[in-house]
């Protein structure tokens, strides 16, 4: 097997100056001490692409990996190696594939197929094909420039799917538009997947990368850290985030928010008679300073508390929710039906979970301490810790449900009597 | 769709190889690889400088006009230039000044305006100042039509011998262009003054070219000043164009008398060869500035994406 991109030993460095001195009078004044330092953005990259495969790139803010890709789609020149590419390569970098804001959808269509190296007639036969994909019949006619940015990754993708290209190289745009478009770019990867063409997709979502992806690699401050199997690049990926200390993007609306959530209410209602004082998470990786979880590995919550005066009929709660904020799991001492101590002074209660049979993601933990009639709020913990779950497998979702596979055919039996 | 035996045909047909540097052939190789996309692109300019404009194209012509109304009655009404035949003569060496001057101005900025494309597509980005001068080609070419219609309503003389000269001339018009435009694009990306820059050079270089005034007011006094104006590669094109179209030696409509002192004072006389050679100079600059745009562009194209 051929190899459809090859990169030799491929670094590239930026000048970063702490100002743009962008005119002539700035530059005569600062002449020869603009302060600037180099910045690494890839670090002796070396890597062969074979053909028919799907790799993605994974990678926090400023690892490098959009610059790789744009070295690969030949947009940026590196500083040192070189980069082969064989056949038609279309990219789809951040918004949009480089359209004219004043020129019509239509117009926009020819001219950036045109650029792929498709002659007129070429691009006359997929047209239709490029309209049809991006549903812009109706504003095929109107300058981009009124286009919603929706549109404008639709059309984006459209003429970077249709043009027949043999290398794809996409940046992040799968993230966007809505979910029914998402699913039928999906299905596009899917397809040129079997038909033996080469996709490289950058990307945040390591899901992504488990679903598609025959290989990833994990980019950090531009040198290569890992390249394997998805499940593996991906738990690297997840590793190296908790150690530079960064969590997982987690959801925004915490910030953008301004109507107070549930969680946020109880927690502003809380009168602190008894307090939450400390809150650990234990788990068997902690050993072997692995930060995350394997999928059905125990967890054990330790939560201390102190009462400032002896306070009775206590209920203690505890939630899991995933990154979107959904509850996972959520229970109580009144639920489990755990006789609760009288408070006075300090305590600890310990919730043990014998395995935790979640997959991937950060999970977020919501812990309460309430009046047992649940009239009172003592003290609400909303969000405040979390703990992540690395899947080494390619298994996809939320849940680890247990399964085995069976098949109950003549044609298994002999297969399992061959002896595997 | 073709199968994956065409696919890995195709893919050894296209390699590509992107490298720090690449060679000055390696560039014209790619450039001429774009041919198609030059037109596209040349057409995407026509296309987007008119519009939302009503009277569209129709600026292309007006803009001569109005130059030609002004320049009349500064220089004829009120300076009393004793060129003969003033409309014809300002027209023929506006035609090429214009295709220079816009052309440039509009090279200049091409890679700028077009940051969009450069930071999302591959292609050999002299496209841009290329198809920046090549729009102004057609502008050039609809105004030429307009002349040359005018001059045969007016059963002008033309001199057929240097009119065989002006493909040539033009030619060499467009590599200079072409270079300058290159070579400028590239420095506005990290240097903006530049676009400003230009608007003043170009002020004073329209001045320092036989436009509005006969070559033959500086040619004919010689000495160190009209050498150094002879080096100027704009104006050699534009004598042949004046000895072309304007005609000046042997037009019967105003032949110089001897009751005319200014009559030999418009465009030298020169045989054909003096203005081919002349001529000659001009391809030799623009050919060495082409070597130079093209290695300044190579230099500075590897951060274009990362500037813009």
């Amino acid at each position: 097997m051929t190899a459809a991109i090859e990169i030799r030993h491929v670094s590239k460095h930026f000048r970063l100056y702490h100002e743009h001195y962008g005119s002539l009078k700035e530059r005569m004044i600062h002449f020869g001490r603009i302060p600037s330092e180099d910045f690494v953005a890839l670090n002796d990259i070396d890597l062969a692409i074979d053909e028919g495969t799907t790799v993605g790139i994974l990678g926090h803010n400023g690892s490098g990996k959009s610059t790789l890709l744009k070295c690969m789609a030949g947009i940026l020149q590196p500083n040192a190696g070189e980069i082969v590419t064989r056949g038609r390569l279309a990219a789809l970098l951040e918004l949009g594939a480089g359209f004219h804001p004043e020129l019509t959808g239509r117009e926009n269509i020819f001219m950036n197929a045109s650029i792929l190296g498709l002659s007129k007639r070429d691009i006359s036969a997929v047209f239709d094909e490029i309209v049809d994909f991006s549903e812009l019949e109706k504003f095929i006619d109107m300058q981009v420039r009124h286009y919603s940015s929706g549109m404008y990754v639709r059309l984006g993708f459209a003429v970077a799917v249709n043009v027949d290209p043999d290398i794809l190289l996409v940046d992040e745009v799968l993230a966007v538009g809505d979910e029914a478009f998402q699913r039928k770019c999906l299905q596009r990867v899917k397809q040129f997947q079997t038909e033996g063409r080469t996709i490289v997709c950058v990307t945040h979502a390591p899901d992504l990368i488990r679903r598609i992806c025959d290989r990833g690699i994990v980019l950090d401050h531009g040198s290569m850290v890992i390249d394997a199997q998805p499940g593996e690049a991906v738990r690297t990926f997840r590793e190296s985030l908790l150690r530079s200390g960064l969590a997982d993007p987690t959801p925004e609306d915490a910030e953008t928010e301004h109507i107070p959530s549930h969680g946020g209410r109880m927690a502003a209602s809380a009168t602190h008679r008894v307090k939450i004082t400390r809150v650990t998470i234990e788990h068997p990786g902690l050993l072997v300073d692995r930060h995350a979880l394997l999928p059905n590995e125990a967890m054990t919550i330790r939560v201390g508390y102190h009462a400032s005066e002896p306070t009775e009929d206590l209920l203690f709660g505890i939630a899991i929710h995933d990154e979107d904020g959904n509850d996972v799991f959520g229970t109580n001492t009144k639920v489990a039906g755990v006789p609760v101590p009288i408070a006075d002074g300090d305590g600890q209660v310990t919730f043990d979970f014998e395995h935790v049979p979640l997959l991937d993601g950060t999970y977020l933990i919501t812990l309460a301490i309430q009046s047992n009639d649940e009239g009172t709020v003592y003290d609400w913990s909303d969000q405040q810790h979390h703990f992540s779950v690395m899947n080494p497998e390619r298994t996809l979702g939320l849940v680890a449900l247990p399964l085995q596979v069976r098949f109950d055919t003549p044609y298994a039996e002999r297969l399992e009597g061959s002896g595997s | 769709m073709p199968d994956s035996a065409t696919r890995a045909g195709r893919a050894a047909r296209d390699a590509r190889v992107v490298r720090p540097r690449i060679s000055v052939v390696e560039r014209f190789r790619r450039i001429a690889a774009y041919h198609e996309l030059l037109v596209g692109m040349t057409r995407k300019e026509l296309k987007v400088k008119y519009k939302n404009s009503i009277l569209g194209f129709a600026w292309s012509l007006l803009n001569p006009l109005l130059y030609l109304i002004v320049f009349y009655i500064a220089f004829v009404k009120i300076l009393g230039s004793g060129v003969p035949a003033f409309p014809i003569f300002l027209l023929s060496g506006l035609l090429v000044w214009n295709l220079f001057s816009i052309g440039l101005s509009a090279a200049c900025t091409s890679v700028v305006a077009n940051s969009g494309l450069v930071k999302k597509v591959a292609f050999p980005r002299e496209i841009l100042p290329l198809a920046a001068v090549g729009s102004m080609l057609v502008h050039f070419f609809l105004q030429g039509a307009v002349l040359v219609t005018v001059l045969a309503i007016i059963q002008w003389s033309v001199a057929w011998e240097y009119v065989l000269l002006l493909p040539l001339a033009l030619v060499a018009l467009l590599i200079i262009t072409g270079a300058l435009g290159i070579m400028l694009s590239a420095i506005n990306v990290y240097l903006r003054d530049t676009q400003h820059f230009l608007e003043l050079a170009l002020l004073a270089w329209f001045w320092m070219t036989p436009i509005v005034y006969g070559f033959m007011t500086i040619g004919r006094r010689g000495g160190l000043f009209a050498k150094l104006y002879m080096l100027n590669p704009i104006t050699p094109v534009v004598l042949v164009f004046q000895r072309a179209l304007y005609n000046r030696l042997n037009n019967p409509k105003i032949t110089p008398t001897a009751a005319d002192p200014r009559a030999n004072q418009i465009l030298p006389h020169w045989a054909i060869t003096g203005y081919l050679a002349y001529l000659g100079y001009a391809f030799l600059v623009g050919f060495v500035l082409f070597a130079i745009a093209i290695a300044i562009f190579g230099r500075s194209e590897a951060n274009f994406a990362e500037e813009l």
